[in-house]
């Protein structure tokens, strides 16, 4: 049990960029078929890094590389307490202090684009912190703990049927969490919009390809708590929950694709509503269930 | 042990006629800065004193019982003549009929109701035993701050305030002395002295500057904090006329055994005590105190905030927690606090004075430790006693560095401390380890939030659990929102000049011993909870519990090492780093440097970069109201449920005993 969780949080920090990668690759493709076009290569994620690792290394403020190289830490300590089936509140706390250090390294530089994205960032965190919390109750109430391995170890049946409500919340704040429309506002996709690349305007080089890759495993752990509402202790359950994470990453693709973006106060309001209907009624249920 | 609590309680109010006779600054300051280190180390040595003793509890009664007893009934008297004088002369008699009602019932029960028996009237346990070294040591820190602080204020800063630092001095010693008699006291009859005495000196301390604001502010103190003495009160009169005794543990024990069947005569003088309790620690509807404690000198404002009087409301509710579980007090409790930590976060998102972000974010705190305590279970009072003790720590530390911030760049609003750490690195640092110590993830606020979730999880009441897990999750997402906002504003690049740090020696020595004992006390936690909140939890629940498990434990600290080391390591690597400096991107409009850019008539202009504060979404014009409706309202129905369902047992009772007769 005990090599289980250590290869897992291995397999977790070798494989996740290159499995992410993919994704971000195949992402790529699929929205330009979308919009009619060709589109790169399912590899051309990895040559952007490789390109920006290689680039000369400019800065406007030689803080911003420690903060961010922290800010990546974190986010794959994170991982670890995750794939290693430690404590499911503690990855979310421990998450929320890695986006810390990124909005720490992007106002450090006094840049108005990067202010403002810093901002917005901040307001897209207050909008999904109270839903990734209320995953980790949800799982509590479902299975009384909070502790991964045991959350998979002690569920007969997927906890995706007393969860539905979660489920619902939670995949709508990772279209703001995967920073795509209609909530990319901290960041945009597109370079010409008002913020510019929002928070990340500032990071050059190695520093914005830190922060790509931070982001990929960041990915991996919102991905692997989709993936937790399918698994139970039956190992074919696992096949289910790939092919849900799968399901899921295709609906942000295709809402990305549709939809034009908003702005930020009607985000906010968004993301507390859905949070407080959905997940809202879902715990209340659940609450009266357990008596 | 009883001469030596005596000794505690009694010295501070003796040695308060020093700073008030000695007029000449020096050797003033040098009677403070003695007075100050005998109430510290007076507080450890009693602290130690008994945890080498084993750490049993003590219920003993004071030497001298009936001379204290008296001092107590003439000190009432003498503190209600003395408010009744002052509503008299501001026109505020309310405040009057409050003061008058409160102490005159109990006085008439005291002497003339049914005769009490000789009972302990003392008591030293696990959370005194807290409580103690908190007030000791931050409070008598505070005092050490004061001295400089206060120079600095009426020499260089505000010469058109009369100079009565005699008398704010006096009145810190005041303070502990009453905060500790409060801490220790078991009979409510000392406990309600020390109450009104703490009320009262707030009151004095926050009208210091005797501005027009600060005398509103004072009396809005000072009708809240009477209001909550009507509470004490009332449950003293109960205690009295129902249960013959005016000790509080006897309160309490009746409330636990038989408040869970449903009685709720017993729970009575529990929701008395808890609203006075509420009132104390500023919690809506009864916020508006603290807020407008802002406007005295910044050590009253550390005082009032971090060890003394707030912490005498969330003590007492701490101590009344295990009759609160699950039943209505609890809920309401529970459901106030909840809601405060919410609002009150909300609201420090909103505004950009640095104190009134401190005042706030104390008020969200104390909602969650108010929550935890109202839940009841073992969980939640480790986690409460854990945030009592992070917050003094902190809070106070927080207020001197913005004290001291003020008094340096003549500006408290944290936009004005953009790039604080390039110009004044020590108060930076001292700033953000405050800020760490508040919120960042393996500090305080971690665990308690964990043990918090957890236990509200657990809570049998569907409809309440419900809600303060929503509370608990909303809640700290906003809280994340203002104490990042502000850490980034002092990271970021400066555009000040460096200036001259005005901030005095003893000020820096205050500071940098706080920050010394936050993180002591981060590295100690294991210890801390192994030695001092389990011992605690097994007196007041009789069982002992792992709260957190081993592995959550050591995963905190390696996030906790995490938080230093890991930006320590990073910092080192990438140090000496070539790499080619650039200026920002501004659209091709920089005027050469990161702060100007060319503006559309061809001139450089200065560019201001400013943090969201979202007023419209939820601005304190907006929202304070209706959150002082609804907390009243939560409060006003409940309250109503447990008084009306009391009155209901004692007819009940009458009817039996007339039947019987």
């Amino acid at each position: 049990m005990v090599q289980t969780r250590i290869i897992l949080a291995i397999l977790y920090i070798v494989l996740s960029p290159f499995v992410i990668g993919l994704l971000d690759g195949f992402d790529r493709k699929i929205s330009a078929r979308m919009q009619g076009r060709k589109g790169p290569s399912v590899f051309q994620p990895f040559y952007d890094i490789k390109k920006l690792f290689e680039k000369e290394f400019l800065t406007a403020n030689k803080m911003q590389l420690f903060l961010i190289r922290s800010y990546l830490c974190f986010i794959v300590l994170s991982g670890i307490i995750f794939f290693a089936g430690f404590d499911l509140l503690l990855v979310i706390f421990s998450l929320s202090t890695a986006a810390m250090f990124l909005i720490l390294a992007s106002t450090a530089t006094h840049s108005p684009f990067a202010s403002q994205g810093t901002s917005r960032e901040l307001v897209q965190i207050m909008a999904c912190e109270p839903m990734e919390l209320l995953v980790a109750v949800g799982f509590y109430l479902a299975t009384s703990t909070f502790t991964v391995s045991d959350i998979v170890a002690g569920s007969s049946v997927a906890n995706i049927r007393y969860l539905p409500g979660f489920f619902v919340g939670f995949v709508f704040i990772l279209t703001i969490k995967f920073r795509k429309s209609p909530f990319d506002i901290s960041t945009s996709h597109h370079a010409h919009q008002e913020v510019i690349k929002g928070v990340t305007s500032e990071m050059v080089g190695k520093e914005y390809a830190l922060v790509t890759i931070a982001e990929w495993y960041e990915n991996a752990i919102l991905l692997g708590i989709v993936g937790l509402f399918f698994v139970s202790n039956n190992p074919l359950t696992f096949i289910g929950a790939v092919i849900a994470i799968l399901a899921v990453w295709f609906l942000e693709i295709l809402i990305d694709n549709t939809s034009a973006r908003v702005k930020w106060q009607l985000m906010l309001k968004l993301a507390w509503g859905v949070t407080i209907v959905a997940a809202g009624m879902n715990l209340f249920l659940l609450e009266i269930i357990r008596g | 042990m009883e001469t030596l609590v005596t000794a505690l309680i009694c010295f501070p109010f003796l040695w308060a006629i020093l700073p008030a006779v000695i007029h000449n600054s020096k050797r003033r300051a040098f009677t403070v800065y003695l007075g100050c280190a005998i109430v510290m180390v007076l507080s450890v040595f009693t602290a130690i004193q008994w945890y080498l003793a084993g750490g049993q509890t003590l219920d003993f009664r004071l030497p001298y019982q009936q001379v204290f007893g008296e001092i107590f009934l003439w000190g009432d008297i003498f503190l209600m003549c003395f408010i009744t004088y002052l509503a008299y002369k501001h026109h505020r008699l309310i405040i009057a009929f409050l003061s008058i009602i409160s102490t005159v019932v109990p006085t008439i029960l005291e002497k003339f109701g049914p005769k009490l028996g000789i009972v302990p009237t003392m008591r030293f346990d696990w959370l005194t035993f807290i409580m103690v070294l908190i007030i000791g040591v931050v409070g008598s820190l505070i005092g050490i701050y004061a001295v400089g602080y206060m120079h600095g204020f009426h020499i260089h800063h505000h010469k058109e305030v009369t100079d009565r630092r005699s008398f704010f001095l006096s009145m810190i010693f005041v303070f502990f002395g009453a905060m500790f008699g409060l801490v220790t006291s078991a009979n409510l009859l000392g406990l309600y002295f020390f109450w009104e005495i703490t009320s009262v000196t707030s009151f004095l301390l926050i009208g210091y500057t005797r501005t027009d604001e600060a005398i509103n502010n004072s009396f809005k103190a000072l009708w809240m904090n009477l209001l909550g003495g009507c509470g004490l009160a009332v449950a003293i009169s109960v205690g009295i006329v129902c249960f013959h005794t005016a000790n509080l543990y006897d309160l309490i024990y009746a409330g636990q055994t038989s408040g869970k069947a449903g009685d709720m005569l017993c729970l009575l003088p529990i929701a008395m005590l808890a609203f006075a309790a509420l009132t104390k620690s500023a919690q809506f509807p009864f916020s508006g105190w603290l807020l407008g404690a802002m406007v005295a000198p910044t050590p009253s404002s550390a005082l009032l905030h971090s060890a003394t009087m707030v912490k005498a409301g969330v003590y007492m509710l701490i101590r009344l927690s295990p009759a609160m579980a699950d039943n209505y007090v609890g809920n309401m409790v529970a459901l106030i606090g909840g809601f405060t930590f919410v609002a009150a976060s909300c609201f420090a998102i909103t505004v950009s004075d640095g104190k009134k972000v401190l005042a706030y974010s104390t008020i969200s705190n104390l909602g969650l430790i108010v929550a935890c305590t109202g839940c009841g279970y073992e969980e939640t009072i480790w986690a409460a006693v854990f945030l009592v003790i992070f917050h003094a720590v902190s809070k106070s530390m927080l207020f001197q560095c913005v004290g001291a911030i003020e008094t340096t760049i003549g500006s408290r609003d944290v936009e004005e401390m953009q790039g604080l750490m390039s110009i004044f690195p020590k108060l930076a640092f001292i700033l953000m380890v405050g800020i760490a110590g508040m919120f960042l993830a393996p500090f305080g606020m971690l665990i308690s939030k964990w043990a918090a979730l957890k236990a509200f999880i657990d809570t049998s009441s569907v409809y309440v659990s419900t809600l303060m897990v929503l509370f608990i999750c909303f809640g700290s997402a906003t809280t994340m929102f203002y104490w990042t906002k502000w850490m980034s504003k002092i990271l970021g690049a400066s555009k000040r000049e460096k200036s001259r740090d005005l901030t005095k020696k003893n000020e820096y020595i205050s500071m940098f011993f706080h920050a010394f004992m936050m993180i002591a006390l981060i590295l100690g936690f294991p210890w801390l909870s192994e030695h001092v909140l389990k011992p605690l939890s097994n007196d007041m629940f009789g069982i002992v519990k792992q709260v957190i498990s081993y592995e959550n434990m050591i995963i905190m600290i390696v996030l906790l090492c995490g938080v230093f080391v890991i930006p320590f390591v990073n910092y080192l690597m990438t140090k000496n780093q070539k790499g080619k400096q650039v200026i920002t991107y501004m659209g091709g409009a920089n005027a050469g440097d990161n702060f100007n850019f060319v503006s559309a008539t061809g001139d450089p202009k200065e560019m201001e970069i400013s943090n969201f504060y979202m007023e419209e979404l939820m601005g304190e014009k907006k929202l304070f109201t209706p959150a002082i409706l609804i907390s009243s309202f939560i409060l006003i129905v409940y309250l109503i449920i447990v008084v009306g369902g009391a009155l209901q047992r004692w007819f009940r009772l009458e009817l039996f005993w007339q039947s019987s007769t």
